[in-house]
């Protein structure tokens, strides 16, 4: 029988040759991620239902990396950093990143893929709704809550609906001033924020395929906003190159057979896409910047799991050499490693850090910040009646802090044309 | 398992996320120490706009000023409930403002999936506008076994969706209690 990529995945774990859309089937889980905001509560359950003295199903196949709340006064959020390391020193935890360790690495997503955890044909389930994002590496990823994780580090295993698939085609080259995050707030506009619920999202074309991992993960990254369980990439030789420069591991490679069932199949030409942005309060409002350009903002974000990573970076730095932004700009590098990069990776003889610094951007520590608001120390966090354009992934009422503020969800290019004029600015007006 | 939920209606709309059932920036406090649990109730629904709270007419507070629980027993919500981040904290805290059971026209997938693994409360799904039909403050009976509602109010009773594969587990308590009842895990 035909299956698509995410039938194949969840048929090996299932230790199955076919399962099919809408079977519950139990997964052997590869990875289970988890963070500072829902690690301790899950360990919490874990000890509660395994016993005191339980000892997890594998240590070596949990990561834990703490990035959520992480550069804060709040005593409640260091609290729960201790529990992080009290548990991973009990169960012996090799792959914890302790905060303010050289080992601390910053968002989870992007780090899991630094790491080498991202490994083809295998699952992952975090505690985090945005792991969908290892999707782009061929995998399947997704979002499970505290008791479902406790469950598996006491057992291995969960149960899984297997999802139907809906198939998201790009065909053309991708022009200068379009970008991931314009594909998938395209989409988004066009299927809504429940339009991809219990599916999975599968990209392909000659568009998605040209695109460096890191812009991969930004369109699986927002599977979630449509509802989906997963985004999935077929991993071709980019994944494998990305993949052999970080890990030994094996893995296996799985593509979906050409007469698989899908759910529904859209298909686009991106020379013919515009930048757009998700205007408040809602990741499926979509406009194009053009018809909304001259809206004022106060501030402009450049962070994330989506927007920090260092091709998000490049592209807001060939917008922002040699101009200055005229609204606040908080940079914040989604890992240690990108922070390093700005430092070290050019653009136009100079680098990014000095491009951002000169243009009178603040650049933040590398964590998760005011994606999510956090405590009310957090760097970027919206306030009153602020108005900002992010390249983060969310932005019902309150998301990024006040509920008062409105977030356009816009590409790096956007974010950062935006932050030179103090409006919304389509990027083309800079390239 | 109760076998009928009876309470006060709270009314919603469409794509409640989590980060509206229960703000980040209340994520750090603990799902065990008592006395840190009750802020979750405390906190329940606060990042609902005002004026989208307690519909039709809306401005009307889940949980009173000073108080830990609120008056409301069931939610009544449009398509969507439970959209944005994985965090369990969300039907958590609504279990801890006392609600009991929501009725919505669909989920999002972690919110369902940790709403009955979790054991927290009932999440049915209606093929009808519900939240256009019932107020907030009607007086509401569910009968769990029959996926039935009775406004009490309004004396009209309305057929939800069976709760299919999932009604083991929420019979059960959560996936735990499911999974040992069905000799998946060892007993511990």
């Amino acid at each position: 029988m035909a299956q698509t990529i995410t039938q194949k995945i969840l048929s090996k774990a299932a230790n199955r040759t076919f399962v099919d859309a809408g079977e519950s089937v139990w997964l052997n889980v590869d990875i289970l991620l988890t963070h500072d905001v829902c690690g301790p509560p899950t360990f919490d359950i874990f000890k509660e239902e395994f016993g005191a003295n339980a000892k997890v199903w594998d240590p070596k196949k949990i990561v834990v990396l703490p990035d959520h709340y992480i550069f804060t006064a709040n005593e409640h959020a260091h609290r729960n950093i201790d529990l992080l390391r009290q548990f991973a020193k009990e169960q012996g935890l090799r792959h914890y990143y302790d905060v303010g360790s050289d080992r601390y690495k910053g968002v989870c997503h992007v780090a899991l893929a630094e790491e080498g955890f991202n490994l083809p044909g295998t699952v992952l389930f975090g505690t985090d709704s945005h792991t969908c994002t290892s999707g782009a590496f061929g995998m399947f990823g997704t979002g499970i809550g505290n008791t479902d994780a406790a469950f598996i580090l006491g057992t291995g295993k969960l149960w899984e609906k297997v999802p139907e698939s809906m198939k998201f085609t790009f065909e053309g080259t991708m022009p200068e001033y379009l970008t991931a995050k314009d594909l998938i707030l395209q989409i988004l506009g066009d299927i809504t924020t429940d339009g991809a619920t219990y599916r999975a999202m599968e990209f392909d074309g000659e568009a998605i395929f040209s695109l460096p991992m890191e812009e991969r993960m930004t369109l699986t990254n927002m599977a979630i906003e449509a509802g989906g369980m997963n985004g999935i990439i077929a991993a071709d030789e980019v994944t494998e190159r990305y993949v052999k420069a970080r890990s030994n591991k094996p893995y296996e490679l799985f593509r979906s057979d050409p007469d698989a069932k899908y759910h529904s199949k859209y298909s686009y030409d991106v020379r013919k896409l515009e930048p757009v942005v998700a205007q408040p309060h809602s990741p499926d409002n979509r406009a194009t910047v053009r018809s909304v350009q001259g809206t004022k903002i106060t501030k402009s974000y450049i962070g994330s799991c989506t927007g920090g990573k260092l091709t998000d970076f490049m592209m807001a730095a060939k917008i922002l050499k040699g101009q200055k932004v005229s609204v606040t700009t908080n940079i914040v590098p989604a890992t240690v490693k990108v922070a390093l990069d700005l430092e070290h990776e050019c653009y136009d003889g100079q680098t990014l850090k000095q491009i951002f610094e000169d243009a009178g951007c603040s650049i933040a520590l590398p964590s998760c910040a005011a994606c999510l608001g956090g405590p009310a120390d957090t760097v970027g966090r919206s306030v009153d009646n602020d108005v900002v354009v992010s390249t983060t992934n969310r932005n019902f009422p309150g998301r990024m802090g006040s509920k008062h503020a409105g977030v356009y969800l816009a590409s790096p290019l956007t974010a950062a044309a935006s932050a030179i004029t103090g409006k919304l600015t389509d990027p083309r007006d800079f390239l | 398992m109760e076998k009928v939920i009876q309470g006060k209606a709270y009314v919603l709309g469409k794509n409640i996320d989590t980060d509206q059932i229960i703000p980040a920036e209340h994520l750090v406090y603990s799902l065990s120490n008592p006395e840190e649990v009750k802020l979750y109730g405390k906190y329940a629904l606060s990042g609902v706009p005002p004026e989208q709270g307690g519909l039709p007419e809306g401005n009307i507070p889940f949980i009173e000023e000073g108080t830990f629980a609120s008056d409301y027993t069931i939610i009544i919500a449009g398509p969507n409930f439970g959209c944005g981040s994985s965090r369990e904290h969300a039907p958590f805290a609504l279990k801890v403002a006392g609600i009991k059971a929501i009725i919505a026209e669909s989920y999002a997938r972690i919110f369902y999936r940790n709403s009955v693994d979790g054991g927290f409360l009932i999440p049915y799904e209606t093929s009808e506008h519900l939240n256009q039909l019932i107020n907030t403050g009607d007086d509401l009976k569910i009968d769990v076994a029959q996926s039935t509602i009775e406004n009490l109010t309004r004396k009209v009773t309305y057929t939800l969706n069976p709760l299919g594969d999932v009604f083991s587990i929420v019979e059960a308590g959560g996936i735990f209690a499911y999974a040992r009842q069905e000799n998946l895990m060892a007993q511990s």
